[in-house]
């Protein structure tokens, strides 16, 4: 099968995630969106280095696999936290941070 | 290798400062002793190097070069000539005398307010002051200037903000926004100003490779190193903006009168007798000897606004109620001589500036601090609110004509001579402008018998009755800087001597010669 | 004997800084000090007079160099003096009819508390005259003529108290300096010219030709009207005078030694001693003479309707200045007879201003003439003095007036043509009304009825004679003023005496000596007699008639103040004002209107910061796609 097709289905995840991002209002939905954009990411280091025919795509796969599993665990504990104070899970009831 | 006397200058007021700072809360006294004693320090130190510089010698003396940040050609490079002398000499000497005037500027508010009035921290920043200026006036590397031209803004800040005049017509409350007003606008002036010479010495590295004066001076004197045109304009374009600034020339002025009517009299005399003279000694040093050629061109534009300046100053002085904004814009006035000397490229006119830099120094501290010991008696800045105070404190009222008639350039006292050499350096080369500025001497005499008129004369307000003359300590300010002012206008000899040389100098660096007596050379 | 030269100025020096800075504990015996070293400072004055006599005339003059003042390249400016003959008569005179005005001063001033500081002051002033008339370079003059501006200032404003005084003072001082702008320009004009100020390399001297001579006359009509300005400013004449009526407020015996014998008289110093530069600019010699006629004619009209004794007086000062200026303005013809009408009107002017301060002190410092009268009786003394005064003043024949004013009508006329005619009618006109004004002060004052009332308290005046330290130095003053003008007279000794320094020149006068005598004595005549019309044969009115268009506009100096205040005053003022509301609205503005656009729009700005999650995250990815696109379109290309 032709790589470059998979490239076009991390295209289309990575969009899927970034419009829940942008249109969900609840922190769980907008956090499940980021790591769909992190996975698609992935898609494609791994696609690249498959079409380039060295490791060095898959190895920082890894390393974003990694990250994203660091930021689970701080992003749910800050999502939980808010949750304990305000009774919601809405990212738009969280917007003391302006000037 | 000899003992580093100009580091030793600059260094021994920034360990009082921080000395006088760590001095701990309770022991008030102590830190003002302290502080009076490193400034009085300092003043030896000035004075041995003085003594040490030889008129005749090198042009830059008792040098100091190190390596400071080698990747970029910084160095640690100090050294002095006529000029930088005779104000280490003035600043020095000015620093006592201002702590000694606000000794209780910084005292704790009456009993029963609870804010924390930090003594030390008032004497520390004075002393902190003095080392950034006497470092300047020492440096030879534009990196090492530029650095403390514009660190210090920061305690001049500090001190304009945080202790300032709490005499305000409106109240306390008023007297506090004024205050942060004046400060921000005086730091914001300034950093404008800073920012753009900022840029200026960057394209002077990126023109010449290095940031030694005297490297790059000798260089564009001998042709080695070429500037275009343009390029050099707006290199003095840059450098000049931050020294009209702080000096200040019109219209940049606006800010002086806001912050020296807003700080306490001590305070004030450093603005404008200290730290301001780092600008048009800056011009003299700083911009004739890098951009001859461009400064040449701009000769005419920046007379006139020299012009401007002296003109406007006194007319606006004449027209101020408040006695501290009218010695301002006096200042404003002076600072137009200084400049219209510096720029009008002869030697009376540079010496005149030089030596107009010392005197209005002392003559302004003069009338000033005497001003400052009358609004603290009376509580009030406003000239409405005094009368007839000559008849209730005489010593007061005379220290403060004689005062007056020093800023007035009154014959026999000292900045009669400056500006008499300054108007006839200008004269020379510029005919119609030396006599429309000595339309000044008339608006000077103008503004000041004004105020002496109204503060002093006449029958005496009931406010003021019960006013007390001056005290010993007031007196010890006041006194040795008036026989300063009677004896270098009989004798300014000695001050000529040092300044005439690097005046030379200067001038040959502009390739400037002056003019010949018409008369004379048709013999 | 040059090491005395210093000496002259010295004395009273030291006497201003130990009176001035002494305190308290010399308030009993600082009259005396003060009167004591002025006495030293004139018997310098007087060996160094015998030792120039001693000397052959053309080799009298002595100078004295004491250290370099200002050195800057070709500038130089010494500590340097030169005694010669002018200057000699001038230190004669200061020091002479200052030391009888302190003398005077002691037993006026006797009951003032500041007193020392007034001797302080009127020492402080003969140190700064001295070093005007003794200054071997205009610039050191300058620091005399600002000097004697300042002594002037502070005793025109003694009292203080009084804000009429004060204001007197501030203006006396700022027209001056209007004055002294012409002055240090005219100092500026020879540094640019000839490189040098000092008298002997420009003016010449002992012989030797000085650079003027080789100037063209352009530069020197320049520099003497730039002269001329300076002397209109401290001799009070027109258009600079108005300050010199206020001046009257100062105590009498300042007006006396200052504003009536030395200091204004410094202008025709300054005119005479720099005769070189006007002998080679008539046409600056011309305006000098102008302004002097005008002068005159001004005092004198403006000294006839005065009822204030002392302004009256001071009228009369203007207008014998315009003498004397008129006389200087005619060159080498007149120059002799202005310093010879300057010493004796030194002599007689000093004494009748002192009379008028006797007469004040006797009555209550009063000093409208209206409330005087009969006074002969009450002071006799005061009234012999006041009188050969003013029998001096106005020519009677004799008297040192006469001779004086009558050589200097001569050398109007002989000036020659059109403008010798008018010069020397001004001159004549003059004469007559100066007898008629001093007529009018001496009826009123000392002949009639008296006129005076208890004033509001009911302190009725008790005329009385002044005490003799007062009457001492009046007596002198006025034998000064009888036998002065005989005595210069004498062989011509005068005339001599200052040749070598002025040069003199006879001049030919369309009309015989005599024939101006003769009317120069009519006019007088006539004077006299139109005022013992007026003002002897009927009673004076106790409060002063509405008067003609002349009198009132006499009476307002011509109404010159009323112009001053409205163009110079109402005008500064307005200007000011605006220029206070410019820098506060439009240069200040300018800057606090960008401070206040950048605080608005960082306002705008900060509204992108809405605390919304999503929000930001739209920015970021419509960066991100504006980067790579971006990106895209530079490859593209």
């Amino acid at each position: 099968m032709n790589p470059v097709n998979y490239l076009y289905l991390a295209a289309l995840l990575f969009s899927i995630g970034a419009t829940g991002v942008l249109i969900r209002r609840n922190a769980i939905v907008v956090f499940m969106c980021i790591e769909l954009m992190l996975n698609a990411c992935n898609l494609t280091l791994v696609a690249f280095s498959r079409m380039h025919g060295n490791l060095d795509g898959q190895i920082i796969a890894f390393f974003t696999m990694v990250v994203a599993a660091a930021e689970v665990v701080v992003g749910l504990a800050i999502i939980v936290s808010l949750f304990r104070s305000r009774h919601s899970a809405s990212v738009d009831d969280a917007s003391l941070m302006k000037l | 290798m000899s003992f580093p006397l100009l580091t030793a200058t600059a260094v021994l007021p920034a360990i009082g400062a921080i000395a006088t700072a760590a001095v701990p809360a309770a022991q008030r006294t102590a830190a003002k002793w302290l502080a009076l004693l490193v400034s009085l320090g300092t003043l030896a130190l000035a004075i041995t190097v003085l003594v040490r510089f030889d008129p005749d010698g090198d042009r830059y003396q008792l040098t100091e070069s190190h390596s400071w940040i080698a990747e970029f050609g910084v160095r640690y490079e100090l050294g002095v000539d006529g000029i930088a002398v005779a104000l280490i000499a003035l600043t020095a000497l000015l620093i006592p005398f201002i702590i000694l005037a606000g000794w209780h500027d910084a005292d704790p508010l009456e009993t029963g307010s609870k804010r924390w009035r930090p003594t030390q921290g008032f004497f520390a920043l004075i002393l902190a002051v003095e080392a950034m200026v006497i470092i300047s006036f020492e440096a030879t590397d534009v990196f090492l200037f530029y650095i403390f031209f514009e660190a210090m803004l920061i305690p001049m800040y500090f001190l304009i903000g945080g202790f300032g005049d709490r005499a305000h017509e409106h109240g306390e409350k008023a007297a506090s926004t004024q205050r942060s007003y004046a400060a921000v606008k005086f730091l914001l002036y300034n950093l404008v100003g800073g920012l753009i010479m900022l840029a200026a010495v960057i394209g002077l590295y990126v023109v010449a490779g290095n940031f030694s004066l005297q490297a790059i001076a000798e260089a564009r004197a001998n042709g080695t190193l070429d500037m275009a045109t343009n390029t050099e304009r707006w290199l003095f374009l840059g450098f000049f903006f931050a020294f009209a600034v702080k000096a200040p020339l019109w219209p940049l002025h606006t800010w002086l009168p806001n912050a020296m009517g807003e700080a306490t009299a001590p305070v004030a005399v450093l603005i404008t007798a200290v730290v301001d003279k780092v600008g048009t000694f800056a011009m003299l040093r700083f911009c004739l000897q890098l951009f001859p050629e461009a400064s040449k061109w701009a000769t005419p534009a920046i007379l006139v606004l020299a012009l401007i300046s002296i003109v406007y100053g006194a007319l606006l002085a004449v027209g101020q109620r408040d006695m501290k904004r009218l010695i301002a814009y006096a200042s404003i006035s002076h600072f137009g001589f200084i400049i219209m000397g510096i720029f009008a490229m002869t030697s009376q006119g540079q010496s005149g500036a030089t030596l107009y830099m010392v005197n209005h120094g002392i003559s302004t501290a003069a009338l000033m601090l005497v001003a400052g010991f009358l609004i603290s008696r009376r509580g009030s800045r406003l000239i409405a609110d005094y009368g007839g105070v000559q008849k209730v404190a005489p010593v007061l009222a005379g220290t403060f004509l004689i005062g007056g008639l020093a800023t007035l350039s009154l014959p026999g006292l000292a900045p009669f001579v400056s500006e008499f050499l300054v108007l006839v350096g200008t004269f020379t080369r510029y005919p119609v402008i030396g006599i429309i500025a000595t339309f000044g001497i008339v608006l000077a005499a103008l503004y000041v018998l004004v105020l002496y008129q109204r503060t002093m004369t006449g029958p005496v307000k009931p406010e003021v009755s019960a006013m007390p003359d001056l005290r010993v300590r007031e007196l010890v300010v006041v006194a040795p800087l008036i026989a300063l002012l009677i004896f270098l206008g009989v004798y300014p000899k000695p001050i000529t001597d040092i300044v005439n040389p690097a005046v030379q100098q200067t001038m040959s660096d502009v390739h400037k010669k002056d003019p010949q007596p018409e008369v004379e050379a048709a013999k | 004997m040059e090491n005395l030269i210093a000496l002259l100025i010295a004395a009273p020096l030291l006497g201003a800084a130990v009176l001035l800075c002494g305190g308290r504990r010399l308030d009993a015996v600082g009259q005396w000090i003060g009167t004591l070293l002025s006495f030293a400072s004139f018997a310098f004055g007087v060996v160094l007079f015998a030792d120039l006599l001693g000397k052959d005339p053309e080799q009298r003059t002595l100078t004295q160099h004491l250290f370099s003042w200002i050195q800057v390249e070709s500038f130089q400016a010494d500590v340097a003096f030169r005694l010669d003959q002018l200057s000699m008569t001038f230190v004669l005179l200061i020091t002479g009819v200052g030391s009888l005005i302190h003398l005077y001063s002691v037993g006026y001033m006797e009951h003032d508390e500041r007193r020392r500081r007034f001797f302080g002051y009127l020492n402080l002033f003969l140190a700064a005259m001295l070093l005007l008339v003794l200054a071997d370079n205009y610039l050191l003059l300058y620091v005399g003529w600002e000097g004697v501006g300042l002594a002037s200032y502070l005793l025109i404003g003694f009292w203080q108290h009084k804000p009429s005084a004060a204001t007197a003072a501030k203006k006396a001082f700022l027209v001056n300096r209007v004055g002294d702008m012409g002055l240090s320009i005219a100092i500026m004009l020879m540094f640019l010219w000839f490189g040098t100020f000092a008298f002997g390399p420009l003016l010449g001297g002992e012989g030797e030709p000085g650079m003027v001579g080789d100037a063209s006359e352009g530069k020197l009509t320049a520099i003497g009207l730039m002269l001329l300005l300076a002397a209109c400013g401290k001799s009070a004449q027109v258009p600079l005078q108005s300050w010199l009526g206020d001046a009257m407020e100062g105590p009498t015996p300042v007006s006396a030694l200052i504003h009536a014998a030395t200091m204004v008289t410094a202008g025709v110093y300054l005119i005479v001693r720099s005769g070189a530069i006007f002998n080679a600019a008539p046409d600056a010699q011309l305006v000098v003479t102008i302004v002097g006629a005008v002068t005159l004619l001004f005092g004198a009209i403006v000294g006839c309707a005065k009822d204030d004794i002392k302004k009256a007086l001071a009228g009369s000062t203007m207008s014998q200045i315009g003498y004397m200026v008129l006389a200087a303005g005619l060159g080498p013809i007149g120059y002799v007879f202005a310093i010879m009408h300057l010493v004796t009107h030194g002599f007689f002017k000093a004494g009748l201003f002192l009379g008028a301060g006797s007469v004040m002190h006797g009555m209550n410092d009063e000093v409208d003439m209206r409330k005087y009268g009969g006074l002969r009786k009450y002071m006799p003394v005061t009234f012999v003095t006041f009188g050969l005064g003013y029998l001096a003043i106005i020519g009677f024949p004799g008297l040192s007036g006469f001779f004086s004013k009558d050589k200097i009508i001569e050398a109007a006329f002989a000036k020659g043509g059109t403008e010798g005619w008018i010069l020397g009618g001004c001159a004549l006109l003059g004469a007559a009304i100066t007898a008629f004004y001093m007529t009018r002060v001496m009826l009123m004052t000392f002949f009639g009825e008296k006129r005076w009332q208890p004033d509001e308290n009911g302190n009725e005046p008790h005329p009385h004679e002044s005490p003799k330290v007062m009457t001492i130095p009046m007596i002198v003053l006025a034998v000064g003023s009888v036998a002065a003008g005989f005595l210069f007279n004498w062989q011509s000794s005068f005339i001599h005496w200052l040749e070598p320094i002025t040069g003199h020149d006879h001049g030919h006068a369309p009309l015989s000596a005599g024939v101006i005598t003769g009317a120069t004595v009519a006019c007088m005549v006539i004077g006299v007699a139109i005022a013992y019309g007026q003002y002897g044969r009927r009673p004076v009115p106790a409060v002063a008639p509405r008067g003609s268009v002349l009198t009132r506009a006499a009476r307002r100096d011509l109404y010159q103040d009323d112009f001053n205040h409205v163009v110079l005053v109402r005008g500064g003022e307005h200007l000011t004002r605006s220029l206070v509301y410019v820098d506060h609205t439009l240069v200040d503005g300018v800057v606090n209107g960008t401070a206040a656009s950048v605080g608005g729009l960082s306002g705008r700005m900060r509204r992108l910061q809405n605390g919304f999650v999503r929000s930001y995250a739209v920015s970021m990815f419509g960066g991100v796609a504006i980067l790579i696109a971006a990106t895209l379109l530079m490859r593209a290309v």
